[in-house]
């Protein structure tokens, strides 16, 4: 028996206002792990790091 | 030919998910997570020692991190018998809103997440421990021990009490008495706060085909179980005053606290009938929530611990 490849069913506006609200907290969520990471390595620097012999 | 049409367009749309973010936020359990987030909080500040704030700000994060990937993962293997229980039936998973691969890969996703940036932003022994909780919430818990024992959440009550452990190796860099003896504070009190759910839920669990301890060894052995547990919780309670780790406000509250846990427990093992378990469930949530809570009072009121006679 041949198995057809099943057609496309396209996003009703719902679904696409659904995966735009989700791509949207990803990026939030990825910026703010950018900014985590940033600040972490400046406190772990810890003050004057600028004039530290390296 | 219409009905064709339906299955065939569920189908394709399945594939691509129909969770909300709200389904998301659910499938972390964010209730469980949010006691497992006060419970490190008062881990963090109980430890001997000095965290920067910022540092014990991202402690935090990645153990609630880590506490929601638990829980991805359980709802994920869960999901057959979660969807026979009218307490957990409208999950995301049992609920179709959030398919298992779905819910799979965001619960691995986010425990790699949350281990590698506790290890690369604090410290790796914490990361360690936290890998460990993850892993023993969801294989040794959830695989292993929930749907074959009645013992279940006996040994897998650990995981529930790990977390206080993470966020104090935090600020130590070890494991020490102190906070073992957080440890043992929510490991004693998991028995009998599950056991009187289960003696009002006996029916859901028994259809979920879960072991249970009322529905494997009868009621009258549960009553007996939880008063021996809520016994243990005398010792427990004491351990933090005994290793220096709490003083005097929270021996006083603590101790007025468990004498209430242990004559509730007495009730529900003297009534045969009536109100007395759901009466101890929701008094065994106040109870955890308070002891814990005089811990934080007095390091937020600097109040001094006992010296600790060992530890």
């Amino acid at each position: 028996m041949i198995k057809s490849t099943p057609p496309v069913v396209p996003y009703s506006p719902e679904d696409m206002k659904r995966r735009k609200r989700r791509a949207l907290i990803m990026a939030i969520g990825l910026a703010l792990l950018v900014t985590i990471f940033f600040i972490t390595t400046l406190v772990r620097l810890g003050s004057h790091v600028a004039d530290k012999v390296m | 030919m219409s009905l064709e049409q339906t299955e065939f367009t569920t189908d394709i749309l399945a594939q691509d998910g129909q969770g909300t973010a709200g389904d998301y936020w659910a499938l972390l359990k964010p209730r469980v997570m949010s006691l497992v987030v006060f419970t490190a909080i008062v881990g963090l500040l109980a430890a001997p020692g000095h965290i920067h704030p910022w540092l014990g700000f991202v402690t935090i994060l990645c153990i609630a991190m880590g506490a929601g990937a638990s829980g991805a993962l359980n709802m994920w293997y869960d999901a057959d018998i979660d969807a026979l229980m009218t307490r957990t039936k409208t999950r995301p998973v049992p609920r179709g809103a959030i398919l298992p691969q779905e819910a799979l890969g965001f619960g691995l996703g986010l425990s790699a997440l949350s281990i590698l940036m506790l290890g690369l932003l604090v410290n790796w022994q914490s990361a360690a421990l936290l890998a460990f909780t993850i892993f023993f919430y969801v294989v040794v818990y959830t695989i292993g021990l929930k749907r074959h024992t009645p013992q279940n959440i006996v040994i897998g009550g650990a995981a529930g009490a790990f977390p206080p452990m993470v966020a104090w190796a935090a600020v130590t860099q070890t494991v020490d008495l102190g906070s073992i003896s957080l440890f043992l504070l929510i490991f004693m009190w998991t028995p009998p706060h599950f056991w009187a759910l289960s003696l009002f839920r006996e029916g859901e669990y028994a259809k979920a085909g879960i072991p249970m301890m009322p529905n494997v060894y009868g009621r009258p052995e549960t009553r007996k179980q939880i008063l021996i547990y809520a016994l243990l919780c005398i010792p427990a309670v004491a351990l933090p005053a005994l290793t220096g780790t709490a003083g005097m406000l929270y021996a006083a509250g603590a101790g007025a606290l468990t004498f209430a846990f242990v004559k509730q427990a007495v009730d529900v093992y003297r009534e045969t009938e009536g109100p007395a378990p759901k009466r101890l469930f929701g008094f065994s949530i106040f109870w955890l929530f308070a002891v814990f809570a005089l811990i934080l009072a007095e390091k937020l009121l600097h109040i001094p611990a006992f010296a600790p006679v060992f530890g």
